[in-house]
């Protein structure tokens, strides 16, 4: 019987759009417009520092109560409101560095309502019924969401919104996504060495309600002239693995190379991520590996392998 | 975090969900009081979070008080699975035609509360879903409206539900456990069975929940209900310091910056024949004191012959780890050989502050784990 009211996948996803479509990258670039929503806060003004010495173009932070204050060094200025901060600066992108404690679901709504198209939440332990909810009005408004619990996106020698460590990047073909932050940087750190660049690093983190997903990721890098090869980093853990299989085989020429983590993880035990933990007998390392070498995926077995497969599948 | 049977029971009946009559209790004396107020049969079962304490004998029936009590006295503190049952639910045994599945869970896919029914209850969903997924009924609702009279109504209707009664009455218990998943918090309210008596009334039999551990800092009167009985003193330690760390049966300890690096570090050990004593996150960003509770967390472990600490600095800096592991040397009781790999922002730094410490360097992942293995085999 098909359940009538069962919602696809296809039709749960946004609309999918880069920032600006004549650029050579996905999301962001040289054109990202960057608001930092709790710019103010530990987090906010350590990272916002890095962000500025990557080079990306931070316009604005947000901070209620602190509007017409500098921040960074005095290189930022604070806004009260998102909305005051986009009409002022023009702001297209907003990465939120508000911590789950304070109800970081709030800033993403406030970011929606102000008209931002593309919003990265780095904040660890929203819950989910709480994502539940706000995903929808994302859904809805047409943005993007990245996250939460994500370390963001890097564009090598372009933009960097998030905490991936832009030392370890470099620009050139191969475009990566993942659930995972510390992982990705050694498959990046492993590209780089071997002399193989990254169009886009996409995080899209690993909790059980995220934004972006591994197929929305896919298939901007499939669309991307820039990406040749892409990189997909997974875990244990839901479908979203075998979801991505399934999408690669219909959708995706260009050649995958993945690695799952927790191939040794017991069931039951959640193993850091909110989403990461085997739960009847769904969501094994394992099974997502064979889903995605039925599709032509070539998966590694070490994480610092991910970078001499991609060498081989370039034909470099 | 996992309720018991009987917790879940008690916050069905708050909702006021058909629940079956009686109590939990902690001793056999108990147990008879419980089966003097229920009157009749009654059904013995041991509260242990594991699967399969039925076949294990922790399910019993009784017809009399004397017997509940006897059946109650072989049940407390028998062993199920490494557990030992310290409480048992005593509940009024029902006669029922007919077994029915029904839950609500947080799916991923469509990032939504979804409720699952069954016509085929009594088994695993799991079960149905590999042997006859026909037979199983899906609804996902609108997150903003949340579920519908009518929708769970068509939910009765599609399971076979044609008496106007029943289904009435499992649209309301449908409704009943969408709003307990909201309220709670949960990420899983799953009745199973839920039986359909000679009367024609619907009651939940069985029911589990599982709690959304992000929020229950929403819910401060849950940690009450945690049982820490299956839960080495190590994890708990480990939650009061704020590291997520999880125990496992090998012998090496493994410390990692990150959820799916701290996997993809278990995993390579494996790889090269070695077996983790543990999972370990410290977290993004941590200190140096960080650092040195979770050596100590690790080596608190008997088992572990060697430690190997895996740090790829992005926020977390090598400096701070270094003082950490420094901190904990001079603290920690035994000594154990321990291999540390550093990259990442002020890894140079941190290798000199390591470099008097009698530690093993690595290189890359691959021979941090190779030597682990070896000097673990060696100790």
């Amino acid at each position: 019987m098909v359940p009538a009211l069962w919602l696809t996948t296809d039709a749960q996803r946004g609309r999918l759009t880069t920032c600006q479509e004549d650029t050579l990258s996905i999301l962001v670039d040289n054109n990202t417009r960057l608001l930092v929503q709790g710019i103010t806060g530990n987090e906010g003004t350590f990272h916002t520092r890095a962000m500025l010495a990557y080079g990306t173009n931070v316009v604005a932070g947000v901070t209620p109560g602190r509007g017409g204050q500098m921040a960074v060094d005095g290189k930022v200025p604070v806004f009260n409101t998102v909305r005051e901060a986009v009409r002022e600066t023009g702001a297209n992108v907003s990465w939120i560095a508000v911590p789950a404690e304070l109800n970081a679901t709030d800033p993403i709504l406030e970011a929606v309502d102000a008209g931002i198209p593309l919003i990265v939440s780095l904040a660890e332990g929203i819950p989910a019924n709480d994502m539940v909810a706000t995903y929808e009005v994302v859904r809805r408004s047409g943005a993007r969401l990245v996250g939460p619990n994500c370390p963001g996106l890097l564009t090598p020698g372009q933009a960097k919104v998030g905490i991936i460590p832009g030392h370890i990047a470099t620009p050139g073909p191969v475009g990566v996504v993942s659930k995972s932050g510390t992982l990705t940087y050694e498959a990046v750190d492993a590209l780089t060495k071997l002399g193989l660049g990254q169009s886009t690093i996409v995080g899209i983190g690993g909790d059980p309600i995220i934004g972006t997903s591994f197929i929305d990721v896919l298939e901007l890098f499939q669309a991307d002239p820039e990406t040749e090869a892409i990189v997909l980093i997974g875990e244990i853990g839901g479908t979203a693995e075998q979801d991505a299989a399934a999408f690669i085989r219909a959708n995706v020429t260009k050649p995958v190379v993945s690695f799952i983590a927790g191939q040794t993880a017991p069931p039951g035990k959640r193993m850091g991520h909110a989403g990461a933990i085997i739960s009847g007998g769904e969501g094994t390392a394992q099974e997502k590996i064979a889903a995605l070498e039925a599709v032509g995926v070539r998966v590694a077995k070490l994480p610092t392998d991910i970078a001499q497969m991609v060498k081989e599948q370039l034909g470099h | 975090m996992k309720l018991h049977e009987y917790q879940a029971r008690d916050i069905l009946e708050r909702f006021g969900l058909p629940v079956t009559g009686g109590g939990v209790a902690s001793t056999p004396e108990e147990a008879r009081q419980l089966a003097e107020q229920i009157g009749g049969k009654v059904v013995v079962k041991a509260q242990v979070q594991v699967g399969g304490r039925g076949k294990a004998g922790g399910v019993k029936l009784a017809d009399t008080p004397e017997q509940t009590e006897e059946v109650a006295r072989q049940i407390l503190g028998m062993d199920i699975k490494g557990l030992t049952v310290e409480k048992v639910l005593v509940a009024e045994a029902i006669t029922y035609d007919k077994e029915l599945y029904l839950s609500a869970i947080l799916d991923r896919t469509t990032k939504r509360i979804v409720l699952i029914a069954s016509a085929e209850g009594g088994v695993e969903i799991e079960e149905v879903a590999k042997t006859n997924p026909e037979a199983i009924v899906k609804l996902a609702p609108d997150p903003l409206l949340g579920l519908q009279q009518y929708q769970a109504m068509q939910l009765a209707f599609d399971i076979g539900l044609k008496d106007g009664k029943q289904s009435r009455q499992f649209a309301r218990i449908a409704m009943g456990i969408f709003k307990i998943f909201k309220d709670v918090d949960a990420s899983l309210v799953e009745i199973n069975p839920l039986v359909i008596k000679a009367d024609g009334v619907l009651q939940a039999l069985d029911s589990k929940i599982l709690l959304d551990d992000s929020a229950l800092f929403r819910h401060p009167d849950f940690e009450a209900l945690r049982d820490t009985a299956g839960e080495p003193p190590a994890e708990l330690q480990a939650r009061e310091a704020n590291i997520t760390f999880i125990k496992l049966d090998g012998d090496i300890g493994c410390m990692v910056n990150g959820a799916g690096l701290a996997m993809a570090t278990m995993d390579v050990v494996k790889m090269y024949g070695g077996e983790p004593a543990n999972f370990l996150d410290i977290g993004g960003g941590a200190n140096a004191q960080k650092v040195a509770a979770a050596l100590n967390i690790i080596l608190s472990d008997p088992n572990v012959k060697a430690v190997l600490i895996n740090i790829f600095g992005g926020i977390t800096r090598g400096d701070e780890v270094a003082k950490g592991i420094v901190a904990a040397l001079g603290e920690v009781s035994r000594q154990v050989p321990m291999v540390v790999r550093l990259v990442g922002t002020n890894a140079e730094e941190g290798a000199r502050i390591l470099a008097d410490a009698k530690l093993i360097p690595a290189g890359s992942l691959g021979e941090a784990a190779q030597r682990v293995v070896e000097v673990a085999r060696g100790a």
